[in-house]
C-alpha cells in the first residue's frame, strides 16, 4: 500500500461518509443510540490520539517534554484561550523544554 | 469581507440593509467569516506535521482539498507518524471513523441546505464541524443558510491555503521536533475534544479510551491502540452506560 493510496482512499471515505449524510432521513436521529455511539467514537478517537500522540513512539511508551506541553494546554483551554494560541503555545513549551534540556 | 461592526441595538432586527440583509444575516455571516480565520490558522500546523510524517506537500495538499475534515486528517497523519506506511489501513480506519461525525451533521443540516442534488454534494463537501456549529446557533432559516455557506466556503479557503503554507514550511524545518511540533499535534486533538467533555459519559469514555490506547500501545501494532479505544466508544454508548436519558448532544461549540 503506497501513501497516495492511503491518501486518496481514507479522502473519498470521508467525502464518502458526509454525503451520506444527505441521503440518509432525518428520523434516523429520533433513533438515540447510533447519534449517541457516533459522537461517544469522535471523543473517544480524539482521547486514544492524545494518549499516543503524547506518550507514543513507536511501539513503545516515552515521557518526555509533551507531557509537560499538553498540561499547558489543558490549562489554557480551561481558560478559554483561543485555539490557535493553544497549540502554538503547547509547540513553544516543548521547544523550549527540549532547549534547556 | 470586512465589514464594518455595527451596534445591533440600534436597528430594527427586520431592518434590511442595501443589500438586503437582516441583521441576523449579516450577524451570521461575519461569524462565519471568524471560524474561518480560526480554522485557517492552525491548518499550517496541520501541513507541517503532515509533511514531517513523511507526505510531500502535494499528498498533503490533496488531503485538505478532498478530504477536508482537520480532526481526520490529523488522525491519518498521526498514524503514519508513528507506524510508516504499513499501518495505512488502521490510518485510513482512524480517520474514516473520525469521519462519521460529519455525517451526523448532514443529517441535521441538511433541511437547512434546501434541495437540488449540485447544491447538496457541495454543501456536504464542506459539511464539518465549523460550518454545522454556525449553522446550527442563528436563529431563522436564512441566516442558517448563511451561516453555514459562509463558515464553510471560508474554511476551506482558509483551511487550504495554510496547508500549502505550512507543508512548505514544513519541508523547510527539517527535525520538527525542536520545534515542539509533535506536542502541537497532541494540543490540536485535545483543543477538538474540548467542548464535547461536558456530559458525564463523555468524560468517561474519554479517560477510558485514552487508558486503553495507552495501555495497549507497546502491545499492538501502531494505529491500532487508537481503534480500540474506540470500542470502549460503541460498548458504553450502546448500553448507554453513565448516560443521561435527556436529550441528545448537541453539534460542540466551535474550539475557538
Amino acid at each position: 500500500m503506497t501513501l497516495w493510496l492511503i491518501v486518496i482512499i481514507a479522502s473519498l471515505a470521508c467525502l464518502s461518509l458526509k454525503i451520506a449524510g444527505y441521503l440518509v432521513p432525518t428520523s434516523f436521529l429520533e433513533k438515540p443510540a447510533p447519534a449517541r455511539i457516533a459522537n461517544l467514537l469522535t471523543v473517544a478517537l480524539l482521547a486514544a490520539l492524545i494518549a499516543v500522540q503524547t506518550l507514543g513512539s513507536g511501539s513503545r511508551i516515552v515521557l518526555d517534554a509533551r507531557l509537560p506541553a499538553l498540561a499547558v494546554a489543558a490549562v489554557l483551554l480551561a481558560l478559554r484561550t483561543p485555539f490557535i494560541v493553544v497549540v502554538i503555545a503547547a509547540a513553544a513549551s516543548a521547544a523550549l523544554i527540549r532547549a534547556l534540556s | 469581507m470586512a465589514r464594518t461592526e455595527r451596534d445591533p441595538s440600534d436597528e430594527d432586527p427586520r431592518t434590511t440593509g442595501r443589500a438586503g440583509w437582516t441583521t441576523d444575516d449579516r450577524a451570521a455571516a461575519r461569524k462565519g467569516v471568524a471560524v474561518g480565520l480560526a480554522a485557517a490558522a492552525y491548518g499550517i500546523s496541520y501541513g507541517a506535521l503532515a509533511v514531517a510524517a513523511g507526505l510531500d506537500v502535494w499528498q498533503t495538499c490533496v488531503m485538505s482539498l478532498l478530504m477536508f475534515t482537520g480532526g481526520s486528517q490529523f488522525a491519518l497523519v498521526g498514524v503514519i507518524a508513528t507506524g510508516g506506511v504499513a499501518a495505512g489501513p488502521a490510518a485510513i480506519a482512524s480517520a474514516a471513523i473520525l469521519g462519521i461525525r460529519n455525517g451526523i451533521y448532514g443529517i441535521r443540516v441538511a433541511p437547512i441546505v434546501g434541495a437540488g442534488h449540485w447544491r447538496r454534494f457541495a454543501a456536504a463537501w464542506v459539511t464539518i464541524d465549523e460550518s454545522t456549529a454556525v449553522a446550527t446557533t442563528q436563529p431563522t432559516l436564512r441566516s442558517q443558510r448563511i451561516g453555514f455557506w459562509v463558515a464553510g466556503l471560508s474554511v476551506f479557503v482558509g483551511w487550504n491555503l495554510t496547508t500549502l503554507i505550512g507543508a512548505l514550511i514544513g519541508n523547510a524545518l527539517g527535525d520538527v521536533r525542536v520545534y515542539g511540533l509533535d506536542a502541537a499535534a497532541a494540543a490540536a486533538f485535545l483543543g477538538l475534544l474540548w467542548p464535547r467533555l461536558r456530559q458525564r459519559q463523555s468524560i468517561a469514555v474519554g479517560a477510558a479510551a485514552a487508558v486503553v490506547a495507552a495501555v495497549t500501545t507497546p502491545l499492538l501494532i501502531p494505529g491500532l491502540p487508537v481503534l480500540i479505544a474506540g470500542v470502549v466508544a460503541v460498548i458504553v454508548g450502546a448500553f448507554n452506560w453513565f448516560g443521561s436519558p435527556g436529550p441528545q448532544p448537541e453539534p460542540p461549540g466551535i474550539p475557538a
